[in-house]
């Protein structure tokens, strides 16, 4: 169609061009379809790093430059994870890790969820906590676990504390910064359509807020993770931060390491899984 | 036009002040406004930028305390937004998370006095008559600016209000949108004879919709002059050229003109004077 436009209405040749038109070949206005590899292109790309750094790591380790004392390689880390298995262990330690983390963590998110809505919604509410949230935010929380060992005892409690306290902050700051954040003209409507406070919360404010709210979460596993294995190197019954402590103590670098990925990978699944819910309420966004 | 009728909306002596962060002063938005909308009038205001229509309009839509005078709504003073008004947002402020539908249907949600099934016939119909039918699982960011303003006025007009307050509605659309929705709108408000206060800076849009004009000054807004519209209804988008609407135009040009250029004098002034 575009073509015929171009030609001027008494050029002699038009006919003759117009007659031609059905074989300009039409170019494609849909964007190409992305090629069927897309969908794996991440997970392509991301594998490939990772087992070229485990290559790379085990040729490092099988060359002795290093001691394996100092850097196991990746097979002899296998190896001592595959044994701390058999010998059952492993089972209780990631129960006592497990729980204090799900306790700990999850109860910093049912507090510093309607906290921080409240402190952005309400500005008195913000005015009368902010110094002390600051004044929290700002202490290095890891120095308060031999308090919380004298307060809690060497149980899971003291750890549930101090994974608590790390792991709160972030997920309150950020889920208040989200309702500040927050777009005035859809408060606005909101309030034009005479909804209440509880409706607002609801409708506007919690998912707009949401990806701050899942920013903060996601930076709080970190920090959880961080409390559970420094609180349980001070002092826990048992736990994967204590495996560690004991390992390394007698030298097996390689069962140290084994608890480092057991973390990690504790870390990756839980940090994948707030993606998850995060792409189910972004559905809206356009990718990019 | 010329029987008397019930007044629907009365500003009597109503100004309006913002407390701005930086300033110890409190900023004068509208000044003094003397209005009266009818029942089942369509009021225009239009007026230079910046002179108080938004501010004027968020009052009587509830959204803004008024510093002086009075605003009633059928005899009682306006506190806070109700269920007999509904505004069409200059900026089409969508929630994003919401579908076409979704953003249709909110209004009714909020107002909780319908059944979930009937909120979605409700909004179906208005996407539909607001010309976005197959776009209900849109989300705003799929949409052009031009088709999120009509999900704003459709939002709007789902809950059947009784003065619809609408600020600069159609000013994101193409010319022939534009002429479409105001049809549309003038059948709409033809049909259902709701009071409508309506704010536009085209001048030629104010004349066909209105029954009054209120020309407005620079800031702080005062009402400058109140023009009837006498053009016999229902119009005609071809009305726009016959004589008696130009005249009009004219008339209204020429008193908007002249608060533009009284705004640029004083401020040629203020900066001469430094
Ligand atoms: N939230 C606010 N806080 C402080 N001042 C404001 C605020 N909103 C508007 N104003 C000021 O009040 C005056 C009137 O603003 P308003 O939005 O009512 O103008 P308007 O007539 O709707 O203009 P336009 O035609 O450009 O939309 C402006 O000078 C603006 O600077
Ligand atoms: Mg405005």
């Amino acid at each position: 169609m575009s073509v015929e436009t171009v030609i001027p209405p008494n050029d002699p040749t038009a006919k003759a061009k117009s007659a031609e038109v059905p074989q300009v070949r039409v170019r494609r206005r849909i964007p190409a379809q992305p090629p069927w590899f897309a969908r794996w292109e991440s997970l392509l790309f991301g594998s490939g790093t990772v087992i070229f750094v485990l290559a790379v790591w085990q040729a490092i380790a099988s060359a002795r430059i290093v001691p394996p004392l100092f850097l196991p390689g990746p097979f002899a880390i296998w190896e001592a994870f595959v044994a701390y298995v058999a010998d059952g262990s492993i089972w209780t330690d990631l129960a006592a890790s497990g729980l204090e983390l799900i306790y700990g963590y999850g109860l910093a998110i049912i507090v510093a969820l309607p906290l921080g809505l409240l402190m952005g919604w309400y500005r008195r509410v913000n005015m009368s906590l902010d110094p002390i949230v600051n004044f929290m935010n700002a202490m290095p929380r890891i120095a308060l676990v031999p308090l919380l060992i004298i307060w809690f005892g060497i149980g899971i409690w003291s750890k549930v504390a101090v994974i608590f306290l790390s792991s709160i902050f972030p997920i309150l700051i950020n889920t208040q910064a989200g309702i500040r954040n927050l777009d005035a003209g859809w408060i606005k409507a909101a309030r034009s359509f005479g909804g209440s406070d509880l409706q607002l919360f609801r409708t506007v404010a919690l998912p707009g807020a949401v990806p701050f709210i899942l920013t903060g979460m996601r930076i709080g596993v970190g920090h959880a993770l961080i409390g559970v294995v420094v609180g349980e190197l001070v002092a826990a019954r048992a736990g994967i931060g204590l495996m560690m402590a004991t390992a390394g103590a007698g030298f097996q670098t390689a069962k140290v390491f084994a608890g480092l990925m057991i973390v990690s990978l504790a870390g990756v699944f839980l940090v994948g899984m707030i993606s998850l819910v995060e792409r189910r309420f972004q559905a809206w966004r356009p990718p990019n | 036009m010329s029987d008397p009728r019930a007044v629907k909306l009365s500003a009597r002596q109503v100004s309006i002040h913002y407390w701005l962060t930086r300033s110890s002063q409190p900023f004068l938005a509208v000044d003094s406004v003397d209005l009266d909308v009818y029942a089942g009038e369509f009021m225009v205001i239009v007026g230079p930028s910046g002179c108080g229509k938004t501010t004027l309009l968020n009052a009587i839509d509830g959204l803004q305390r008024i510093s002086d005078g009075e605003l009633e709504l059928n005899g009682k003073p306006i506190r806070k937004p109700g269920g007999d008004r509904a505004m069409v947002f200059q900026q089409a402020s969508l929630l994003p998370w919401r579908s076409v539908l979704g953003n249709v249907s909110y209004g009714l949600e909020l107002r909780g006095k319908m059944q979930r099934a009937a909120i979605r016939d409700r909004a179906r119909e208005l996407i539909t008559l607001v010309g976005l039918k197959g776009f209900e699982d849109h989300y705003p960011t799929e949409l052009s600016g031009g088709m999120q303003q009509r999900v704003n006025l459709a939002r709007a007009l789902a809950v059947d209000p009784d003065i619809l307050l609408l600020d600069e509605p159609f000013a994101a659309l193409d010319a022939q949108t534009r002429e479409y929705m105001q049809a549309e709108l003038l059948r709409i408000w033809s049909a259902t004879r709701k009071t409508a206060i309506f704010i536009t800076h085209d001048i030629k849009e104010a004349i066909y919709l209105a029954d009054r004009v209120a020309v407005f000054t620079a800031r702080p807004g005062r009402i400058k002059e109140i023009i009837e519209i006498d053009l016999p209804r229902p119009r005609e988008l071809r009305s726009k050229r016959e004589p008696r609407f130009l005249e009009y135009e004219d008339r209204i040009w020429n008193s908007i003109e002249e608060e533009v250029r009284a705004t640029e004098s004083r401020a040629l002034e203020s900066v001469g004077s430094r």
